[in-house]
C-alpha cells in the first residue's frame, strides 16, 4: 500500500519537475533568431507550428551530431510525445486545453529549429576547420 | 561478468561526472555550488571502485560487488540529500536562515535514519545491509518531497537564476526517478531485473543535466520560475 502511493506521487512529482525542465529549455532558445537558412529550409511560419515538429527532427537528424545537445532535445521529444497524447484527451476532458497543447507544440517546433540552426553554424565552423588545416 | 553495454553505461557515467565538475570550474560556479561537486567527485570515486570490484571480483553477482554497491549508495545518497540542501541555503541565501535550515536538515536526516533503523530491526536479522538498503530509499523520496518544497518556494519568486532552476529541477526528476523506481521494486518483485538494469542509465541523467547547466547556463541568465510551471487553462 506505501509503495503504491510513493509510486504514485513519485510519478506526480515527476511530472511537476519535467514539464518545468522542458520549459526552461525551450525559454532559453525562444529568443534566438533563425537564420534566413534554416527558416527556408523548415519554412516555419511565425508562430511555429506543432505540425512540423517531426520533419524539423528529421532535418535535425540529418546533420553531424552535437553531443552537447542530443540530451535536452530527446528531453523535448518526450515533452511532445506528451503534448500530443494530452492534445488527443483534450476534447474530452476541456477544449481549451487543446489550444494549449497547440501553443506549446509550436514552442518545441522553435526549440528543434533553433537546434537545427545551431547544428547547421556547427558543421560549417567545423568544415571552415577541415579547409585551414 | 556484465556485457559490454554495463562497461559502456559505467563509463558514459564516469565521463559526466568528471564534465559536471571541469564544466563547473571552467564557468567559476565549484565554490557557490561546492556540495553538488564533491557528490560528483564522489561518484567518481564509486564508479571507480565498482569498475574495479567488477573487473576483479567477479563480476555483478558477488557478493563484495552487492556490498559495495549498497553502502556506497549510501554514503552517495546522504551527499546528494545534503547537495539538495545546499541549493536551499542558496534560494534562501538572502533571508539568512541558514543556520535554521542545517539543523533542520541534520534533525530530518537523523528522524529518518531512527524511522529506517525502527523498521528494519523488527524485519531482518542482518540488519547493517538492510539499512543502508532502506536508508537509501527513505532518504530518496525524503529528497524527492525536499526538492517539490524547494520548488514550491522558487515559484514564488519572481525572477532566479536560470542556473539554480536546472540544477533543482533536474535533482527533482532525478530523484522522482529513484523513488518510483525503488517503489516499483517494492510492489512487485519480479521487476527487479529489469528496474537495476534502467538504474545505471538514469544515473547518467543527473550528471548530464547538471553539465549542461554549468555549460550553456549563463551564470547572469534569469528566468520567472512562475512563466514555466504547468499552467495549463481549466
Amino acid at each position: 500500500m506505501i509503495a503504491a502511493i510513493v509510486l504514485g506521487c513519485s510519478i506526480i512529482f515527476f511530472l511537476q519537475f519535467f514539464v518545468p525542465y522542458c520549459r526552461s529549455l525551450i525559454a532559453a532558445s525562444s529568443n534566438h533568431i533563425l537564420s534566413p537558412e534554416v527558416q527556408d529550409v523548415t519554412g516555419l511560419t511565425s508562430p511555429a507550428s506543432g505540425e512540423d515538429f517531426h520533419r524539423v527532427v528529421q532535418l535535425l537528424r540529418l546533420c553531424p551530431d552535437r553531443p552537447e545537445d542530443r540530451g535536452e532535445i530527446r528531453a523535448i521529444g518526450v515533452y511532445f510525445g506528451m503534448l500530443k497524447a494530452l492534445k488527443t484527451l483534450s476534447p474530452s476532458i476541456a477544449p481549451s486545453v487543446r489550444a494549449w497543447t497547440e501553443r506549446e507544440c509550436g514552442r518545441c517546433t522553435y526549440f528543434a529549429a533553433v537546434a537545427l540552426d545551431r547544428r547547421v553554424a556547427f558543421s560549417r565552423d567545423l568544415l571552415a576547420q577541415q579547409i585551414e588545416a | 561478468m556484465p556485457g559490454s553495454a554495463s562497461y559502456a553505461i559505467l563509463f558514459l557515467g564516469t565521463l559526466l561526472e568528471a564534465l559536471v565538475v571541469v564544466c563547473a570550474i571552467k564557468r567559476r560556479v565549484l565554490r557557490k555550488y561546492f556540495v553538488l561537486n564533491l557528490y560528483m567527485v564522489l561518484c567518481l570515486l564509486v564508479s571507480w571502485g565498482r569498475y574495479y570490484i567488477l573487473a576483479h571480483d567477479g563480476g555483478v553477482k558477488s557478493l563484495t560487488y552487492r556490498y559495495f554497491y549498497f553502502y556506497s549508495d549510501a554514503l552517495l545518497t546522504i551527499v546528494l540529500y545534503f547537495s539538495l540542501i545546499s541549493l536551499y541555503l542558496s534560494v534562501f541565501e538572502e533571508m539568512k536562515v541558514g543556520r535554521y535550515l542545517r539543523l533542520g536538515a541534520v534533525a530530518l536526516l537523523a528522524g529518518t535514519s531512527w524511522f529506517t533503523y525502527a523498521v528494519v530491526s523488527q524485519s531482518s536479522h542482518k540488519i547493517l545491509t538492510y539499512f543502508a538498503f532502506e536508508l537509501s530509499q527513505n532518504l530518496y523520496f525524503v529528497g524527492l518531497v525536499l526538492t517539490y518544497v524547494l520548488w514550491a518556494a522558487v515559484l514564488k519568486m519572481r525572477q532566479t537564476p536560470a542556473l539554480l532552476i536546472q540544477l533543482v529541477l533536474s535533482l527533482g526528476i532525478y530523484f522522482s526517478f529513484c523513488a518510483a523506481s525503488y517503489a516499483l521494486v517494492n510492489l512487485h518483485p519480479t521487476l527487479y531485473a529489469h528496474v537495476s538494469a534502467m538504474v545505471p542509465v538514469v544515473g547518467c541523467l543527473l550528471p548530464l543535466s547538471w553539465a549542461y547547466a554549468f555549460w550553456r547556463v549563463p551564470n547572469e541568465a534569469r528566468l520567472a520560475p512562475a512563466r514555466l510551471a504547468m499552467a495549463v487553462p481549466r
